[in-house]
């Protein structure tokens, strides 16, 4: 007996076919719950903008030279990002693997698992560039004026969303439970969240909390869409970008191998 | 068949202190189907889990469709169709937007993607229902879809994980006339289970599986007649006689086995002495023997 003949076709360790097989999943099934997810990632943001923009506005007109509420509406861009990106990723992939053993099945698929990671992460990047710019929108109706630069914001969204997507994949990939994920929410996100210089700028801040938020890729984020909304984009916004790119590859990468060790046995 | 479309030589795959696949040597050869019959844990969801990559084994030779595993394990794939034993459809799409997923994810060409969701609908009898949404459907009618959503590239291979576990006996004889159309289509099964009658009605080849092991291979019939015998003396009474009869039955040379009620003694044709029912063997028989398990 001899083995049947394979064909030499040698395939790729990325290839778009495995990439759009992973996505074409995801926009299929955004269709049946687009509703939700298009709730909870931009009316809680909203509600945060709102609830600080007049809260806090009636006690500070002014921050950093701008009215609060373009202040806070700028900022809360990072907050639809986070909430757009890492929840859904956090919680999506633990649901995918753990409960509906989706992966089971596009691993058996000529997908690979860092296809597969790499896909998802795109998929929720986009997802959060286009739900992040929703605040900056409510903002205009409290007097933001538009400006071109506006168009860097998705952008920004897009690659911030790519790394707390990642951050979240990544966090599913090593967490044992789904309990697990409180730690993460308490003790990593909800502070990165605060200082981020979403509703408080960050240079009256003691010297430790200004290096934490040097380090933090939601102020990252908050600054470039702050920069870019009020038209004030410099050269320190490119390495803000940097940032946020080394941010995202890194997570990336890890993401990959937290799953690979999840799925592959 | 002359060509083999899987290959296992020597398989070992161990989780720490457990040896879940010890030793395993697997044939199947292209245009046949070829069941894998043992007991929960003997082995064969790890066995289905190395032909598609998922699970890498420890030492031993794999090989699915010519591609050495797991290094061509993304080739092998591609021209694989897998039925996982747990159900993973999308539940909240439709049947068709199901099968469309894995078009894309098979990587159908466009121009060939309707056809190949109206083939499977059709495999599936499911065309009435493919606006239905997958959690509206009956149990059968989901794993049908299950079965045909892993059919819509036409895969040479095709594993079958437990086909019909856990579903009512009507339903599970309409998944095995569906698996016996694909047989007769000549398609390459590999169907793992652990319901005799599944295996002795669809497959070519049994290979009874037992603590990670292949204890016995070959077509039904023949299996049969190699462990069993051709008759069987089923003797009913009470615990202590039964104890008797097997001590009896160990005396002549035979071998037997326990079910509630009765002892079966195997290859019994010959024993003077022995009262009870005769019947021919069958694979259950060989399966209880062998694996040294009741069936649950």
């Amino acid at each position: 007996m001899s083995a049947v003949t394979a064909r030499p076709e040698r395939l790729h360790r990325f290839e778009r076919s495995a990439l759009a097989g992973v996505l074409v999943r995801e926009v299929v099934n955004f269709s049946s719950y687009w509703r939700s997810a298009t709730f909870s990632s931009t009316v809680e943001p909203t509600i945060y903008l709102l609830a600080f923009g007049f809260g806090f506005g009636s006690l500070v007109a002014k921050v950093g030279g701008y009215d609060y509420v373009q202040f806070v509406g700028t900022g809360t861009v990072a907050t639809a990002v986070l909430f757009s990106s890492a929840f859904p990723a956090m919680f999506g992939t633990f649901v995918k693997y753990q409960f509906q053993r989706t992966y089971d099945a596009i691993l058996a698929a000529p997908v690979d698992t860092e296809e597969l990671v790499t896909a998802e992460a795109l998929w929720i990047a986009t997802r959060a560039g286009v739900y992040g710019c929703v605040p900056m929108i409510v903002a205009m109706f409290f007097g933001l004026d538009p400006r071109w630069e506006m168009l860097v914001v998705p952008l920004v969204g897009w690659l911030a969303g790519f790394g707390w997507g990642c951050f979240g994949i990544m966090v599913a990939g090593f967490a044992k439970s789904i309990e697990n994920f409180s730690y993460i929410v308490s003790a990593v996100l909800t502070p990165l969240f605060l200082v981020a210089g979403t509703f408080f700028p960050l240079d009256r801040l003691p010297r430790w909390a200004q290096v934490l938020g040097e380090v933090n890729p939601l102020h990252h984020c908050v600054q470039l869409v702050r920069d870019s909304a009020f038209g004030v984009l410099g050269w320190v916004d490119l390495l803000r970008v940097g940032a946020l790119i080394v941010f995202g590859l890194a997570i990336w990468r890890l993401a990959i191998f937290a799953m690979q060790r999840k799925l592959i046995d | 068949m002359s060509e083999l479309a899987i290959s296992l030589r020597g398989v070992v795959k161990r989780y720490g202190q457990i040896t879940a696949v010890d030793g395993l040597d697997v044939s199947v050869p292209a245009g046949t189907c070829v069941g894998l019959l043992g007991p929960n844990g003997a082995g064969k969801s790890t066995t289905m889990r190395m032909l598609t990559g998922q699970s890498i084994a420890d030492e031993g030779e794999l090989e699915v469709l010519g591609f050495r595993m797991p290094g061509e394990s993304k080739q092998a794939r591609a021209q694989l169709g897998v039925t996982p034993q747990l159900d993973n459809l999308d539940v909240t799409l439709t049947v068709e937007q199901n099968l469309l997923v894995f078009t894309y994810l098979y990587r159908v060409p466009r121009r060939e993607r309707k056809e190949a969701i109206e083939r499977s609908l059709e495999l599936a009898r499911l065309e009435d229902r493919r606006d239905t949404r997958v959690d509206k459907l009956s149990g059968g009618m989901r794993r049908r879809l299950l079965i045909a959503r892993s059919l819509v590239h036409r895969p040479r291979l095709v594993l079958l994980d437990e086909p019909t576990v856990g579903l009512d006996p009507q339903i599970r004889q309409e998944l095995w006339a569906l698996i016996d159309r694909l047989r007769s289509e000549g398609t390459t099964i590999l169907m793992s289970t652990h319901y005799i009658e599944e295996a002795q009605r669809l497959a070519d080849t049994v290979l009874i599986m037992s603590h990670g092991k292949a204890v016995a291979a070959g077509p039904p019939a023949q299996l049969v007649l190699e462990h069993a015998g051709s008759e069987v003396l089923e003797v009913y009474g009470a615990p202590s006689r039964l104890a008797e009869v097997e001590r009896e039955a160990a005396a002549h040379g035979l071998s037997t086995r326990r079910t509630g009620t009765s002892v079966a003694v195997l290859g019994a044709g010959s024993v003077d002495g022995l009262e009870g029912e005769r019947r021919p063997a069958n694979l259950e028989d060989v399966f209880v023997l062998l694996t040294g398990e009741e069936i649950g």
